[in-house]
Parts: C-alpha cells; sequence; structure tokens
C-alpha cells in the first residue's frame, strides 16, 4: 500500500530519481514494489505485461519487491482462480505449510545467507537481518535463481537473481542501511 | 529465528517528543524525525510515533509526521494517535507508515478493525491496550488513563484479535514511567491469550526488565522511551544484554 512511496523515497534519499507511472516510457531500470494479492496485482499490470517482459528480455535490470518478486514467477496458489504472472522466472509461488509451527505472516527481521556470486548481494554481511511482511513464498524451479535464502519452518528463496530480473521478498526500503545498500545494488547495477 | 524486537517509542505533541512520567509531567525530549532516524541508525527494530494528546484534543492524526519520517527513516514504524476512520488509516499508510495503532477509536468502533484488517491486511493493524489494575482486575483505559471502559484487558486482546489485529501494543499504566520493570503479569496473561505478537509497553528501566518480558512475559517485542531519550542506555548496549541473555535480537 504505502510500499510504492517508501520505495519511491528510500531511491531518493540513495540520490537516484525514482518515477511513478502505469507504463515503461523512458525507464532504464524497473522496480516493481507491490502489497497485496497475486491476481489484483497482475490484474492491474495486465495491460503492461507484454511490455514488461520485453524490458525484462532486452537486459534492462529489474527488481521484484515482495508481492513484486512472487509476480515475476508464472503462477500462484493464492486467490480463488488461477492467474498467470509474469512468467520471467520458473516455478510458483506457495503459502507457508500449515504444520511448521511458526506464525504466518511471516513479520519482521530475519537473517539472509546470500550466494556467494549473487550481485545483489554483493558486500552483505552473511546472516544479516532484513524486514519482511508476507504469507506466500516463492518455489524456485531453477535452484540457481535463488540469490538468497532464509528460513522460516522452511528454507525459502528470501531473494532471487537470474541475469537482470531481480526479487526480494523482504523490503529493502524498511530494512535500515543493510535493505539500502542492497537497493543501491540493484541502482548501479548494470548487466 | 525471527528477533525479539526492540522499539523505541516516541510520544509526540506538538510535533515534539515527550514523555510522560505516568502521563502527568510531560517533558521535552526532542525532534520526533531527528530521534526516529538516530534510533534507526542505533539498531530500532521498528519505531512507535503516538500522538498522546490526540485522543482528547480531537486532533488530526499525525500524518504529516509520518510524511516526515518516511523521508528520513528506512525501518518500519507506526502511527497512532487520533486515528479514527478508515480514511485516516489509508492517509497514514500512504504517508508511509508501515502500520497503524488503534486505540481508542477501536474500542468505540471495534468494527474498524475488521475494516482495517480486510482492506489493508492485519500485518497493518496494530491495537494498542492501556491497561490498569482495577479492583476487577486489569481494565482497559482510554484518554491518556483517565477513563475506565470497565472492558477486561485480556478479554478485549482476545477480541481485537477476533477482529483482525495484527498486533497488540499493551501498556501497563500501572508500571509505566516508573522504570522499575514491564508488568509481566499482565504481559504473560495476553500474550498467552492471543496468537498474534505483543509488545510489551511501559515501565523499562534496564536490561534485565526487557529479557523478562521476553522470557516470563512472553513478549515479542518490548517499548521503550524514557530511558533511551535521557540517554540513560542505548539500543545497541540493550540488545547486547538481551543477546547475553539468550533472547535472540538483530
Amino acid at each position: 500500500m504505502g510500499n510504492l512511496r517508501s520505495v519511491e523515497r528510500a531511491v531518493a534519499h540513495l540520490g537516484f530519481t525514482a518515477v511513478v507511472q502505469d507504463h515503461l516510457g523512458g525507464a532504464t531500470r524497473l522496480i516493481i514494489p507491490g502489497v497485496g494479492a497475486f491476481g489484483a496485482a497482475m490484474a492491474q499490470l495486465e495491460p503492461r505485461v507484454s511490455e514488461i517482459r520485453a524490458f525484462a528480455r532486452d537486459g534492462h535490470p529489474l527488481l521484484g519487491i515482495c508481492l513484486g518478486q512472487q509476480l515475476l514467477f508464472g503462477a500462484s496458489d493464492e486467490g480463488a482462480r488461477e492467474t498467470p504472472g509474469l512468467g520471467l522466472l520458473a516455478g510458483r509461488v506457495r503459502y507457508f505449510p500449515a504444520d511448521l509451527g511458526v506464525k504466518v505472516p511471516h513479520v519482521g527481521w530475519n537473517s539472509l545467507q546470500f550466494r556467494a556470486d549473487s550481485r545483489f548481494g554483493a558486500g552483505f554481511p552473511q546472516g544479516g537481518q532484513v524486514y519482511f511482511v508476507h504469507s506466500l513464498y516463492t518455489e524456485c524451479e531453477d535452484q540457481a535463481d535463488v540469490a538468497a535464502t532464509c528460513e522460516h519452518g522452511i528454507e525459502f528463496a528470501a531473494a532471487v537473481e537470474r541475469g537482470n530480473v531481480w526479487g526480494a521478498q523482504f523490503h529493502p526500503e524498511k530494512s535500515g542501511d543493510l535493505g539500502l545498500a542492497l537497493l543501491r545494488n540493484f541502482l548501479e547495477f548494470n548487466p | 529465528m525471527r528477533s525479539i524486537r526492540v522499539i523505541p517509542c516516541l510520544d509526540i505533541r506538538d510535533g515534539r517528543v515527550v514523555k510522560g512520567v505516568n502521563f502527568v509531567g510531560l517533558r521535552d525530549a526532542g525532534d520526533p524525525v531527528q530521534l526516529a532516524s538516530f534510533y534507526g541508525r542505533e539498531g530500532a527494530d521498528e519505531l512507535v510515533f503516538l500522538d498522546i494528546t490526540a485522543s482528547h484534543e480531537g486532533r488530526a492524526p499525525v500524518i504529516a509526521l509520518a510524511e516526515r519520517v518516511a523521508e528520513q527513516v528506512f525501518i518500519p514504524f507506526t502511527v497512532g494517535g487520533g486515528i479514527r476512520t478508515v480514511d485516516a488509516i489509508r492517509d497514514a499508510l500512504l504517508a508511509g507508515a508501515d502500520k497503524v495503532s488503534l486505540n481508542t477509536a477501536a474500542i468505540q468502533h471495534p468494527e474498524l478493525i475488521s475494516e482495517a484488517a480486510e482492506k489493508f491486511g492485519s500485518q497493518c493493524v496494530v491495537v494498542a491496550i492501556d491497561a490498569k489494575m482495577t479492583c476487577e482486575g486489569w481494565h482497559v483505559f482510554t484518554h491518556g488513563g483517565r477513563r475506565d471502559t470497565m472492558m477486561d484487558a485480556v478479554e478485549w486482546a482476545a477480541e481485537a484479535v477476533r477482529l483482525g489485529a495484527g498486533e497488540i501494543l499493551l501498556t501497563s499504566m500501572d508500571a509505566d514511567g516508573t522504570r522499575d520493570g514491564y508488568n509481566l503479569l499482565l504481559t504473560r496473561a495476553v500474550a498467552d491469550a492471543v496468537p498474534v505478537p505483543v509488545i510489551a509497553s511501559g515501565g523499562a528501566g534496564k536490561a534485565s526488565h526487557l529479557v523478562d518480558a521476553v522470557v516470563e512475559g512472553h513478549a515479542d517485542a518490548v517499548l521503550l522511551a524514557g530511558i533511551l531519550h535521557d540517554g540513560v542506555t542505548t539500543i545497541r548496549s540493550l540488545k547486547d544484554a538481551m543477546a547475553a541473555s539468550g533472547v535472540p535480537v538483530r
């Protein structure tokens, strides 16, 4: 909800300019934030789906945050009706299983383990903590797409990265200095 | 493992931070944005801004402050005080707040909790309860502790969660400002009665109090104000002490 503005402000704080618009005109890199439901978000994105796919295919940096990471995938368990996602990464969005003995939604600070060669996680201290608010997680078909893992009852993909397509299940814009550093990695990333 | 959150609370009056001792004798303790930014750098896990005068002076909520805070502070924060409608909640969230804290308005209009939870999600709906011991047990008080609602605090907490509250901010009016420690019995009674996180508030004086609130009170987070604003201690040293006692912190 306020996530869009928070991301905008965090980007501005880092000395970059973020423009909130409903099309990709003039964009050199794209952040898809999002708090809400998969189906509703895809319905909103619907007129831009092919544009976003082409943007990613052309190698422009793209970062999905929270629901935005989930939208990068093909499909989600959320909602009664099956809605296709952007399909930029292979896999499915799933609910945390009910029998894990952990609280869902997963809200709060938790630690990340980034893959050593992750460009998204460059400079991130192993085990550093970031802020999460989510009930679903993304199950990657290709484990090579998992940039960082986090544990909440199960180990899940806290960040994904495939070439120029990145995702953060957590909120870098609300994760203090460590989060801002990750956001900076994206803003300074040149594929 | 999720960390126990340490949350500075900034009581706001006329745009400035104050901390009341038992809610009387208010004292100026700084600019909210500067202080918030300082606490963010120091390791605060979240921040809470409460406009403590809003409820009985009928003023607009702290939306403008949320805007200013959101430009400088990049950790989650909650605003409360005088937020009475779904529209006001939306405004606060759009201004950059991550959660809103409902107190009097939730008591007067419990449906506000469910409407907000439905529209924006339970994760952004905090119900704040000011509890005070009476002859009939812990009652919920409003208006800065001056009005007894005659509602049982534990029952109200359970009801608020049933309606959709994602978190309970529980203040012991008896312990508040004493620095003698949180009210562990009250905290535990509420924490054990609800499935959502409980933030213990009121009475923090030293690190061992925070540990007690978690270990004995079953709190998921601890709120503090006076001892931080006065510079008696720092978030970092409190967290170091908590970690040494086996409490997971960031």
